[in-house]
């Protein structure tokens, strides 16, 4: 499985459900998204020697994440999976460092945290892990500034970036047990910043 | 590859239109287009964040539609191109972002290319799908939309094409749904103006005509300015309707319009002349409007240029445009475009191609 996640920095990996993490290549950078993207697939690709035809199916991140750089990521793998007549499928970005905490040892209750710019955070609340291993996400994802965050009494973890890697095998996981993906919808979590206009403004005093 | 009659699919998400098209050499054999119009309407122009998102909703099944059109396999491409700039950062993103991924997965050469001489490679297609011919050049090029309203001279489509003057303010499509709206008229403003202006007289008020005086014509000759103009409609319809007369909106819309109008034209046919080029090539979404082909038919014709208009189809924002200019520039022998290029908002006509 391709996997790319452009929701906080860039980052885009190959795996596999038995030989795990084949290749990942990943820009930390939250302003490149689209100078980076195109290359950091065909290096993953490259470095996996996985060809195209090989590929069962490609996995984006969903969000949350700063509108611009999240949307690279998105019509990335879409098209990408367009190009290689492969499925996409959507995950959830936070259930990828959920997934990568409970791997790494974390038991119990866990609050994700990204940074969502205008001094406010993505999170989203996690139960514990399942016994396949799968983040059991119990509500979110949510917008909030830091003093208003819900949990507080859950052990928190911030990522600044989430691993393409981590993305993939959740989806191989999710896949390999028949668990529903997330919906096909960019997680914006903000509506555009429109103000309607109430009619034209005078020019004359 | 071939370099003789390439088959290219380009993307175009400059704007507010999602655009893809397919060319084979000078050949149009799809030009598939999805417009969030409908929802910037209740906002009175483009909204950047909302035409992004529309892009990115409407980016697959574009392509997918396109391809159907074109009745071509993508492994039968021989390049995929991509508009890089000019235009709105995050709408283009998305077209960079997913013609980056395409071109990898098929593992096809990518072409980077410029939008507004994307609006030039228009004119070697025929809309009716006929083999299109080669563009005559020298030419100047007067592209006007919503977004930009650019005066070009265009020496060598594929190597050479030098900006004389731009807007300094509004491009002339905005000017257009601003005065829409003073007028109480819907989004997009261009089509209202051009129907509210029927049967009103265009000589009725004199408006001003940006960048036109002598001082002005020194520094700015090939410029263009809106926002003076919009002001003073606005100024001159605030003191009728304080004065409790009615607003003549006929004579209103014809007197603006004819002031838009005349000032395009005017400046596109004096570069024709001091560049000494015989040729005036038309481009952008304004094109649709009916009073600029026709006092642009009429002082070339009266001038001894002559005046190209590409189908309206392909005047509008396009990924045809886009396949064909990456298809010229495929036939000159250019090369392909490396994976690093961005999302350049301001992107010089200098730059027909990004490396
Ligand atoms: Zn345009």
């Amino acid at each position: 499985m391709l996997a790319i996640d452009t929701s906080a920095g860039s980052s885009v990996a190959v795996v596999d459900l038995d030989r795990g993490v084949i290749a990942e290549k990943s820009v930390d950078d939250h302003r490149r998204h689209a100078e980076v993207i195109g290359s950091l697939i065909a290096e993953a690709l490259e470095e996996s020697g996985v060809a195209v035809g090989a590929l069962s199916a490609v996995a984006a991140g969903m969000g949350p994440g700063p509108f611009t750089g999240l949307r690279v990521g998105i019509a990335a793998a879409r098209a990408f999976a367009l190009g290689a007549r492969k499925p996409v499928v959507g995950l959830v970005s936070h259930d990828a460092i959920a997934f990568d905490a409970y791997r790494g040892g974390h038991t119990g209750p866990l609050l994700v945290l990204t940074d969502a710019r205008r001094r406010e955070l993505y999170w989203s609340h996690y139960a514990g892990a399942d016994d396949a291993g799968l983040p059991t996400r119990a509500s979110g994802p949510g917008l909030a500034a830091p003093d208003e965050l819900p949990h507080v009494d859950v052990e928190r973890r911030e990522a600044a970036s989430v691993s393409a890697a981590a993305l993939g095998l959740l989806a191989e996981l999710t896949w390999a047990n028949g668990r529903p993906f997330a919906a096909d919808e960019a997680l914006y979590l903000r509506s555009p910043d429109v103000t309607l206009s109430a009619g034209p403004k005078r020019v004359t005093a | 590859m071939n370099r003789d009659a390439p088959l290219v699919l380009g993307i175009e998400t400059s704007c507010d239109e999602t655009g893809v098209g397919i060319v084979r050499g000078t050949r149009l054999l799809a030009n598939t287009i999805a417009s969030s119009m409908d929802e910037h309407a209740r906002y009175g122009g483009v909204v950047p964040e909302v035409a992004a998102r529309a892009h990115l909703e409407a980016m697959g099944p574009t392509l997918e539609a396109a391809l159907a059109e074109a009745q071509v396999e993508l492994a039968d491409l021989d390049a995929v191109a991509v508009t890089s700039g000019p235009g709105l950062a995050g709408a283009l993103m998305v077209g960079v972002g997913a013609a980056k991924a395409l071109a990898v997965s098929l593992g096809k050469p990518l072409y980077a290319v410029n939008h507004l001489v994307g609006h030039v490679g228009a004119d070697v297609l025929d809309a009716a799908g006929g083999p299109g011919h080669p563009i005559e050049l020298p030419t100047i090029a007067l592209l006007v939309s919503g977004g930009h309203t650019s005066l070009l001279h265009v020496r060598d489509l594929t190597a050479d094409v030098e900006l004389l003057g731009e807007t300094i303010d509004d491009a002339a499509g905005e000017a257009f749904d601003k005065v829409a709206r003073i007028l109480g008229l819907p989004y997009p403003g261009g089509p209202q103006i051009d129907k509210a202006a029927e049967g009103g007289d265009p000589a009725a008020i004199r408006f001003p005509r940006g960048l036109s005086l002598p001082k002005d014509l020194e520094r700015h000759r090939y410029d263009f300015s809106f926002s003076g103009l919009k002001t003073a409609v606005a100024r001159w319809v605030e003191q009728r309707a304080d004065a409790s007369q009615p607003v003549p909106v006929a004579d209103v819309a014809a007197s603006f319009r004819e002031a838009v109008v005349d000032v395009l034209v005017s400046k596109a046919v004096n570069a024709c002349r001091d560049r000494g080029v015989p040729r005036l090539l038309l481009g952008g979404g304004v094109v649709a409007n009916r009073r600029l082909r026709e006092v642009a038919t009429e002082r070339c014709a009266a001038a001894g240029i002559e005046l190209r208009i590409p189908a309206l189809s392909l005047c509008t924002d396009n990924g045809a445009m886009i396949a064909a200019l990456a298809a010229q520039l495929i036939m000159a022998g250019h090369g392909p475009s490396s994976l690093r290029f961005g999302a350049d908002s301001t992107l010089p006509v200098t730059d027909i191609q990004v490396a």
